[in-house]
């Protein structure tokens, strides 16, 4: 066996990942922790400074509601989140995140974010719920508060170490395990409660650019599903695992639209000129009542654009230059002032993309866009899982504790594993969190997790043959090239191993053709996903025959690994829901039409680390009254 | 190529305790060849140009040329980062170049208050975070009536 030292890090709370709700976990959590001698541990697989989802940056805060001003009441949030994901959504989890969001969005301020204010000192909406930043250094602000909180509490963080799996005591999490990617050693973390906040996953699918753009996916292809599989193997019950999320983006380099839309008022249309949302309209009462309501939904909206693209009408465009002609027509007795509302839009229009989407501005340079000029194509990304946007996918956890609901069990964000809690796009079915709600709900579950620790927290019972079973299965791909890479004159054709970035195409190539993505033009059916189960089950054998060349290719192999369970949960829950709910993320050929009737229900499940087997099940809606 | 390092002004962070590239990097893509003491990116396909070695490069060695199967030669967008703003060129094919300069903070680097100067309290038991109601302008944290 590879030749790892083992380090062992015992801790009260464990916080897995360093992303937006890991920050806001760490942030709180430290607060307590420090009133109650408390220690708190951070890993995270990279550097925090620029870690996660927000690592380039964002140009908007998407989740505010604006309480203290009258602008939105809580219950507004929840109606509008009910209504994005088809009737689908905890709304005591939504209902959880909206009231505490606009403290963390004062608390990002203070912290040194810049956010748009208009000449009375309000903060600029680019929509109803979104404000407009200053957000190049958005990551790093929101990391050096947590860093600041958690030094100031005696707390550690550490860097460049990847988390595989969950230690377990029987229904209980009481640690972790993984390596560092910097150093030949293999950690064991012991905790007495659990937070996994590692993100969602990309790169399940195939996305649209195969060759240098194969990175260009729209959530960074960092984020390989680290916490959906620490959760499964945990034996957590999952939610939403079919509620995938595909974006409408700028075409290839996937930049932001919303500015467009909601700043310039842009529409969008097919290469004839004809708008889908208008032309198509009559498809909306296939979904009613989400499809008849507002705002529509965004995978309908995204529907009808599928439809001129499935009706050979594409390409699609945002008509970027009637946009500013609009503008231009409003100011055409004021030319100084046309020029000056004209340099201040192109100036946002481009931070726009230079704070969150770098390709974006690149591309549209080699193209020599003058968006004033010409219109831009736009297209559907390749499918993603990311419970924190319109996508719904993550961990079944337990409520806040002062709603009346059939959701407590425990400790808020607790999943149905004692001591283990997720966050973000962690847990399921709580959409639109964006940046602010997730570090929000890293907030609220950084609170209950010192708050188990305080009431039930016990010293972490290790099995320590299990931890060196995992160190064993864990640094395996490492053996298996040595032992064999030079058979052949060439060590990535071997008969013995396959390298990690082929793995990855065969799960992708699995999941675009047979589950619903971009070739297949987001479409499937039972018959084909259960073609892509058969040819999943022989993938999962192979799985432990990638092999790792280093401590990178390693991180690449569980990546892969996680991605693949991911990737089966998706699969086995879109087998069971027998509708089409959601038809701009997928269609289901064989069961067209939404069923209200058997489907308004949670579609949930489990796999059992004790049998191996799946359990799917339904679970109720519940309603706040009176919303 | 997505990040690139240019390898007359890489000197391998030499002096520095690490290289700036490979620290940053959140997909972990940047290597130091410590014979030639040059970084570079072993993986070019699963850059997500997010600029963040770029950006934090001392001897500005880094850049980016847009991903090959769909970005035209000749453009770029080049960021100069600041304590307190970015300045950004932007250079197209044709050869227009347009230039940017936004905010990046209010407040010094490293100074962020975890609890924003908002009173804090001891109620673990209460639905209140930390720094609430105080931190959310309320009087008291809503919850359904």
């Amino acid at each position: 066996m590879a030749n790892f030292e083992t380090v062992e890090v015992s801790t009260d709370l464990l916080i897995l990942g360093g992303g937006f709700s890991a920050c806001g976990a760490a942030t709180e959590a430290a607060y307590w922790a420090k009133k109650n001698g408390l220690k708190v541990t951070v890993v995270d697989k990279a550097a925090m400074d620029r870690s996660g989802a927000v690592a380039m940056g964002l140009s908007a805060i998407n989740q505010y509601v604006g309480v203290k001003d009258g602008e939105n009441t809580v219950e507004d949030y929840v109606r509008y989140v009910r209504q994005d994901l088809m009737g689908i959504s905890r709304e005591d989890l939504v209902f959880n995140i909206a009231r505490h969001v606009d403290s963390t969005v004062h608390l990002f301020e203070k912290w040194g974010l810049k956010i748009w204010k208009d000449e009375e000192g309000k903060y600029v909406h680019e929509g109803r719920w979104q404000l407009m930043i200053n957000g190049e250094s958005y990551k790093i602000i929101i990391a050096e508060a947590a860093k600041n909180a958690i030094n100031d509490a005696g707390g550690e963080i550490i860097e460049r170490v990847f988390i595989t799996d969950p230690i377990m005591d029987g229904n209980k999490c009481v640690g972790a395990v993984g390596f560092s990617t910097r150093e030949d050693k293999f950690y064991v973390f012991k905790a007495k409660a659990v937070i996994a906040a590692m993100g969602g996953a990309v790169h399940v699918f195939r996305p649209r650019s195969v060759g240098e753009g194969f990175g260009r996916s729209w959530y960074p292809p960092f984020n390989s599903g680290s916490t959906a599989y620490f959760t499964i193997q945990a034996g957590a019950e999952m939610t939403c695992q079919e509620v995938r999320f595909i974006p409408v983006r700028f075409k290839d380099g996937y930049g932001p639209v919303g500015a467009w839309f909601l700043l310039f008022k842009s529409r969008a249309v097919s290469a004839e000129g004809g708008e889908y949302m208008v032309v198509r309209k009559a498809e909306l009462e296939n979904y009613a009542p989400y499809g008849l309501a507002k705002p529509i939904p965004a995978n309908l909206r995204n529907y009808l654009g599928m439809l001129d693209t499935d009706a050979g009408l594409g390409p699609l465009y945002m008509e970027t230059d009637e946009a500013i002609q609009k503008i231009a027509e409003e100011y055409k007795d004021d030319p100084k002032a046309f020029k000056k509302k004209m340099k201040e839009l192109e100036a946002e229009a481009w931070e726009d993309f230079l704070d969150m989407t770098i390709s974006q501005a690149i591309l549209w340079a080699g193209l020599n866009v003058k968006p004033e000029e010409k219109h831009s194509e736009i297209a559907a990304c390749e499918p993603y899982f990311i419970g924190s946007h319109s996508g719904a996918s993550g961990a079944w956890v337990s409520g806040p504790e002062d709603l009346d609901t059939p959701y407590k069990w425990g400790y808020e964000n607790m999943t149905t594993i004692e001591a283990l809690f997720t966050t973000g796009d962690g847990s399921g079915a709580s959409s639109h969190k964006f940046s602010s709600g997730s570090h929000t709900e890293g907030r609220i579950a950084g609170k209950a997790a010192i708050k188990y620790i305080l009431e039930k927290g016990a010293e972490p019972n290790i099995d320590a043959a299990k931890v060196e079973e995992f160190k064993k299965v864990i640094l395996a791909p490492l053996d298996l090239y040595e032992a064999h890479k030079n058979e052949t004159t060439d060590p990535e054709v071997n008969t013995n191993y396959i390298m990690a970035r082929q793995f990855l195409h065969r799960l992708q190539k699995i999941m675009d053709e047979y589950a619903g993505g971009v070739t297949a033009a987001f479409k499937t059916s039972k018959a084909n996903l259960e073609r892509g189960l058969e040819l999943m089950a022989i993938l999962k054998e192979d799985s432990d025959k990638q092999a790792a060349t280093d401590l990178h290719d390693l991180m690449r192999v569980w990546e892969n690994i996680q991605r693949m369970w991911i990737a089966e949960s998706h699969i086995r829950t879109m087998l069971f829901r027998e509708e089409t709910r959601w038809p701009g993320y997928y269609f289901r050929s064989d069961t067209p039409k939404m069923d209200e009737e058997n489907w308004k229900c949670f579609a949930n499940c489990r796999w059992d680390p004790a049998t191996g087997e799946w359990e799917m099940m339904k679970k109720d809606i519940w309603n706040i009254p009176g919303v | 190529m997505p990040s690139y390092v240019i390898t007359e002004k890489c000197d391998g962070c030499k002096g520095q305790d690490r290289t700036a590239c490979m620290y940053i990097c959140p997909n972990d893509l940047m290597v130091l060849d410590k014979e030639a003491m040059k970084a570079y990116n072993r993986d070019p396909q699963m850059c997500w140009e997010c600029m963040c070695c770029v950006k934090l490069c001392p001897q500005q060695a880094m850049d980016v040329r847009g991903y090959a199967d769909f970005v035209p030669m000749g453009a770029s967008a080049t960021p100069l980062r600041g304590t307190e703003d970015i300045m950004w060129t932007v250079k197209f094919r044709d050869g227009t170049i347009k230039r940017f300069k936004f905010p990046t903070r209010t407040t010094p680097e490293g100074s962020a208050d975890p609890l924003g100067g908002f009173p804090t309290h001891d109620d673990i038991n209460s639905n209140a975070l930390s720094t609430e109601p105080a931190s959310a302008g309320l009087d008291a944290v809503p919850t359904v009536s």
